[in-house]
């Protein structure tokens, strides 16, 4: 089970505001997480409590460049998942990779408020707005993105299955 | 029923029937990378202990992102891709040789019916000449490099018509902004495009590479163009590696057909900060520019650069705007040089820059001020793209960016069509 409050943010959120290219210079998250959506609010690291804030987005997140830097920063300042609309492909697949949850659900993006204590349940789907009492049901994975995302990553699960293999 | 450009390659990749929203484990053809995503491929390649890569003659890594380097720690990062690139015998293009996507088709490495990805997001440009592309992560990047394979969704397929024929002063890139802006920015997620018609057939390949670099910006997957007469003699003039034309079956299942009759179709201009705002130029004119910039994966090309010499060729860049300039390749500055374009752009004021991408990421090389307004031949204009926040960035045909650059302000290019 995951939990935090709830930070909200519009349609269209693109990657040169998540994390400009400038920022590229360094593969670390933690370094990354502290120009977190940099180019899109300034002062968004205000909003975030480390390792209790959902993000909660309208459609096409994430769109724009394929850099993974993207959901490490997200990852890297404390974000515990993601709920959104929809997703822009390449993140969509880059969080995955990287162990970031994502949630695809028009209905909760629709609803959800900022501040909205929100509890998520990965293995069903299951989303829960605590603070209205409200539960939406995310677009559940397919088996081997479900596979990916029970081992953490899909460096992780790579390197189980070449060790299996060995 | 039959099948899609996207199933059928998938399908001969695969080895078995496929369907759209299948997901399979597919070998690709290339794997490419550029300096700001193959660092990070490179650490989760170490930190999965990679001890050895698929097949080191089909990957590629590009300097083109900022290059030179402009700081002490990208020339860190470019070294560590020199680094790995030399232990597991991996081409580098190497600063000053070009964009990326410009050098996978034009040096001849991609061919029709190839399965490619990249670890950018415009990698779909190479469906311009019927190959199957499409941008990925730094983590697939690197298991690509380990295994070869990576696993995809088979896509859905819009199919778009282009119908009658593009008017003077209308080019490719107005074709796509178009589009982007009928789509609207998520209107393909997870979709392939092919696109058909004559107006795609009267395009040359450097031309359609403008329309399919850009379907990302409509969130696709892919764009393809069905390769034809122009298309095999494009590549032939480039490769001798055997391929096999891949077309779509003639009765096809598609997602949903447009059709588009650009016949009637002005210049167009998209609006900050976003892709899909598109509007005829009668709309834009007059909005005063600070900033110009021909180049990019998008627009960086021959007849890109051709354009814009005809039209600053004897005149002047005015004096409030810094025109820059960044050839999509070497081969394309060299031609350029030849056809005396480089001069009639350099003695109307505009400023080259090497071979890469130049601005278009905001990095370095031309970077705008607080309160500019920059007018650009690039694919995205997402606030703080070229590297502040406080600028807005108006995309654009090379031809409309250069007779705006001479104006100062947005101009509709075809009053310097003669």
């Amino acid at each position: 089970m995951i939990r935090g409050k709830a930070v909200v943010l519009g349609d269209n959120v693109d990657t040169d505001g998540i994390i400009p290219a400038r920022y590229l210079t360094s593969t670390d998250p933690k370094e990354l997480a502290k120009h977190c959506m940099e180019g899109l609010d300034p002062h968004f690291l205000e909003r975030i409590t480390p390792g209790a804030t959902i993000l909660v987005a309208g459609k096409n997140f994430g769109c724009g460049s394929s850099r993974e830097h993207a959901p490490l920063a997200i990852k890297g300042c404390g974000i515990v998942a993601v709920i959104a609309a929809s997703f822009a492909r390449i993140f969509f697949r880059n969080a995955i990779n990287i162990g970031l949850p994502i949630l695809e659900s028009e209905e909760a993006a629709f609803r959800i408020r900022e501040g909205d204590m929100v509890s998520i349940d990965l293995a069903t789907g299951e989303i829960h707005n605590e603070t209205t009492g409200e539960v939406f049901k995310a677009q559940p994975f397919p088996p081997l993105l479900q596979e990916i995302i029970a081992a953490g990553g899909l460096m992780n699960l790579v390197e189980k299955r070449v060790r299996t293999n060995s | 029923m039959g099948k899609t450009m996207a199933e059928k390659i998938f399908e001969r990749k695969v080895g078995k029937p496929v369907r759209p929203g299948d997901i399979v484990v597919a070998p690709v053809d290339w794997a490419m990378g550029q300096d700001g995503t193959t660092p990070l491929a490179i650490q989760s390649f170490e930190e999965m202990h990679g001890k050895s890569v698929f097949r080191p003659e089909r990957i590629v890594f590009v300097i083109d992102h900022n290059a030179p380097s402009p700081l002490e720690s990208v020339s860190r990062l470019h070294d560590l891709m020199r680094s790995f690139a030399k232990r597991f015998g991996i081409r580098v293009f190497e600063v000053g040789e070009g964009v990326c996507h410009e050098l996978m088709m034009s040096r001849g490495l991609v061919v029709p019916g190839d399965l490619v990805v990249g670890a950018d997001s415009h990698t779909c440009t190479y469906g311009a000449i019927g190959a199957f592309s499409t941008g990925i992560g730094s983590t697939e990047l690197a298991v690509v490099m380990m295994t070869g394979k990576l696993w995809f969704k088979v896509p859905e397929t819009i199919c778009i018509r282009l119908l009658g024929e593009l008017p003077k002063g209308v080019y490719a890139k107005d074709v796509i902004l178009h589009l982007a802006a009928l789509l609207g920015a998520d209107g393909a997620t997870y979709q392939a495009i092919e696109f058909h018609g004559p107006v795609v057939e009267s395009l040359s390949v450097e031309e359609r590479a403008t329309i399919t670099n850009m379907v990302v910006e409509v969130g696709a997957k892919a764009g393809l163009v069905p390769p034809d007469a122009k298309t095999l003699s494009w590549v032939r003039e480039r490769t001798d590696r055997p391929f096999e034309v891949v077309l779509p079956d003639p009765d096809a299942a598609y997602a949903k057909v447009l059709e588009i009759d650009c016949s009637s179709l002005e210049p167009q201009v998209a609006f900050p900060h976003r892709v899909d705002t598109a509007r005829g130029i009668r709309e834009a004119e007059g909005i005063p520019i600070q900033e110009a910039f021909i180049g990019t994966c998008t627009n960086g090309r021959i007849p890109d650069l051709e354009v814009a010499a005809q039209i600053l060729r004897g005149r002047k860049v005015h004096p409030e705007v810094r025109l820059i300039v960044a050839p999509a390749s070497r081969e394309v500055f060299l031609f350029a040089l030849e056809k005396g374009w480089v001069e009639d752009i350099v003695k109307a004021g505009g400023v080259f820059v090497p071979p890469g991408c130049g601005p278009c990421v905001g990095t370095h090389q031309g970077i705008p001020g607080d309160g500019w307004n920059v007018i650009s031949t690039a694919n995205r204009n997402f606030r703080g793209r070229m590297g502040n926040r406080e600028a807005s960035i108006y995309l654009a045909s090379p031809a409309t960016v250069a007779a705006s650059a001479i104006e100062g302000k947005i101009t509709d290019p075809r009053t310097y069509l003669g």
